[in-house]
């Protein structure tokens, strides 16, 4: 119970984090400062966002779908919250240490792909069912390559449990006999959490915001909150799958090597965000097809046949 | 254990009620979604959390958002839904009642007749599930594996694109 | 493949660049002599009003936010009675500097200029109106203007001759 409670509050305060980090890294980036008026360093943006979105008007179109319109949003935080469940902080430090925890992880994130599509869809607006089609298409085809790709490592590892998965990382991190796994995985990954170059559900020099056009308030709130949530999980689930988890020296304890590699994956989202163009449609769901299923294919019977070929 | 057991499973019989009165096509949907899950989580208590991950990936995180997919695209608003009003009478009821009255006399007939399924039965990991399948199934797999390839070479052949060279007098579509 | 990374590494690159934001309030930015800024109507060398109320500017301002009254005083000077310019509508787009015959209206550096209130947007002749030549030093339109006015009759600018007198037949 203790540990619930310190991982949701944890995660719900590097949410709202991110978006500050984000901003202030883009800033970075691009030559610019970012947020740097409210509070040292600008922190106390976080909680101006937070107070802004409460008091927005709570607004529901006339022509949406109400009963879908509302469940929606609260769908992608909870599945997305629901995914840390199998996440190993350190050793003892996780919410369940399922048999099954890879498969809870793709089971959940597969389960967000219905916030999109029934937002977009609630919302009865042709840009937010155009951006819900885009996203829907776009989920469905990347979760493939994220399932497979995770393959690899569980043949490796012999286990679906992620704690297995990282105690199975002492000797070597999985991210150099997998360095393909890891490609994949994290490429599908962005795609996953629709976030640039990926954000072809929302884009919005051509969808308006994509699904969430006509969400304001403290739902279009939820969206974003799920959508750094999204982050957090990706480069948490990387960490532990390529990059030994909590394993590092003696001299941090193993919660801070763990909070410390995600936050470096976190750092390479949001420079991916800032140096790559948004891909066309069809361009992405043929480099899906394409270039990585093939490409995850390979990784897997390779992987099967050298693991086969060494047993013998 | 027990008590989740038949929690999950009221709700996965309730839901899929709803799933047949509903008029909204993507309210069933959503009902449908959630009959998937709860039977998942019966799958977990009976001991297999393997076919029950399974069960969310592919039918409610893939299939379901593919038929949500279809269903969107034809883009079916408030006159569907009155359609469906009417379609959905009584009379139309009697047959499938009829049918699954039989069924469910079979059902009651087998669980009074048989002993009652073990809750402590072991658990079947993802290992079990694979032996099984490559082991004694192996004709099923094979089958279901030939079926899925005719799927796919007929998805490539109905979805190829043909590309129209347009110029003033030389029209054709390459093959 | 290669020009992701290598794009990916020019952005990371930049985080060791100067930064290009003027942090405003506590850094001014530098801003041209010719900025297209804030109006204002500048005076002679000796410090007479340059407008001479031709209404050019009221007509060359695409957005029509120049208004004026032209009148004269016993000099036979003309100047303007009011000069409105409503900065809410102004495009500084300099049409009017462009098309002043005396150099009075002038587009300044200055776009500090902001209000809680719209109406306090529309200045009005007292606040346009500066002691100074603006970009046109020793410029005086009455000087070498042939106009006859108070204390100047015809002739008597500079450059110019005094008038033939076309009924002589003196050489």
């Amino acid at each position: 119970m203790i540990i619930i409670g310190a991982v949701l509050g944890a995660l719900l305060t590097i949410a709202p984090g991110l978006i500050w980090l984000e901003r202030r890294m883009l800033a970075l980036w691009q030559d610019r400062y970012g947020p740097n008026r409210a509070g040292p360093f600008g922190l106390l943006v976080v909680l101006a966002d937070t107070i802004k979105l409460f008091f927005k008007e709570d607004w529901i179109p006339p022509f949406a779908d109400k009963f879908v319109f509302v469940i929606a949003p609260a769908i992608v935080a909870i599945t997305v919250l629901m995914s840390f469940v199998v996440v190993p902080f350190a050793p003892g430090i996780v919410v369940s240490d399922l048999n099954v925890g890879i498969l809870f992880f793709l089971a959940m994130s597969s389960m967000g792909a219905y916030s999109i599509i029934l937002g977009g869809w609630a919302s009865n607006n042709k840009y937010s069912l155009l951006g819900a089609m885009r996203g829907a298409a776009q989920l469905i085809s990347y979760e493939v390559f994220m399932g497979l790709s995770l393959m690899g490592v569980v043949l490796m590892s012999g286990s679906f449990s992620l704690n297995d998965i990282v105690e199975a990382q002492r000797g070597m991190w999985y991210v150099v006999p997998q360095f393909f796994g890891f490609l994949m995985f994290f490429i599908a990954g962005v795609a996953e959490t629709h976030r640039l170059p990926f954000d072809i559900p929302e884009a919005e020099s051509e969808l308006v915001a994509g699904f969430h056009s006509e969400y304001s308030g403290m739902k279009f709130g939820l969206f974003f909150v799920g959508e750094y949530l999204g982050i957090t999980l990706i480069s948490s689930v990387t960490v532990v799958l390529f990059f030994g988890g909590w394993l590092g020296p003696e001299f941090l304890p193993p919660v801070a090597w763990f909070a410390l590699k995600t936050f470096g994956f976190i750092i390479f989202f949001i420079l991916l965000r800032a140096s790559l163009p948004r891909p066309r449609y069809d361009q992405l769901m043929e480099f899906g097809w394409k270039i990585l299923f093939p490409l995850t294919l390979l990784n897997l019977v390779a992987t099967a046949t050298i693991l086969l070929w060494l047993e013998t | 254990m027990h008590l989740t057991f038949y929690v999950a499973s009221a709700i996965a019989v309730l839901s899929t009620i709803m799933v047949i009165t509903r008029y909204n096509l993507i309210h069933a949907l959503l009902y449908l979604v959630v009959s998937f899950l709860a039977i998942s989580i019966v799958f977990f208590v009976l001991g297999a959390p393997f076919v029950a991950a399974l069960e969310i990936i592919v039918y409610a995180g893939a299939i379901v958002v593919l038929i949500i997919f279809v269903i969107m695209m034809l883009n079916l608003k408030a006159e569907a839904v009155e359609q469906e009003r009417e379609w959905l009478t009584r009379k139309i009821f009697i047959g499938p009642a009829l049918l699954s009255v039989v069924l469910l006399a079979e059902l009651a007939y087998m669980i009074l007749q048989s002993r009652t399924t073990d809750f402590n039965a072991p658990m079947l990991d993802a290992k079990a599930v694979g032996l099984s399948l490559y082991g004694p199934y192996v004709i099923g797999v094979e089958l279901s594996g030939i079926l899925l390839m005719a799927g796919i070479v007929g998805a490539y052949h109905l979805g190829r694109q043909k590309k129209k060279v347009v110029h003033r007098f030389l029209e054709s579509t390459e093959e | 493949m290669f020009s992701i990374v290598r794009s990916l590494w020019i952005t990371f690159l930049h985080m060791f660049h100067k930064r290009e934001t003027i942090q405003y309030p506590e850094e001014k930015v530098k801003l041209t002599t010719r900025w297209r800024g804030r109006i204002v109507l500048t005076r002679d060398p000796d410090m007479g009003e340059r407008c001479v109320g031709c209404y050019l500017c009221a007509a060359a301002c695409p957005v029509d936010c120049i208004s004026l009254q032209a009148t004269e005083d016993e000099n036979g000077r003309r100047y303007p009675a009011f000069f409105r310019i409503n900065f809410s509508r102004c495009i500084f787009c300099g049409y009017c500097e462009e098309a002043c015959p005396t150099y009075a209206i002038q587009l300044i550096p200055d776009f500090e200029m902001g209000e809680y209130n719209r109406q306090n947007l529309v200045y009005e002749k007292k606040d346009l109106l500066i002691d100074g030549q603006g970009k046109y030093a020793g410029y005086n339109y009455y000087k070498v203007a042939g106009m006859a006015i108070g204390g100047k009759d015809k002739g008597e600018a500079e450059n110019e001759n005094p008038p033939v007198d076309v009924k002589s037949l003196m050489p």
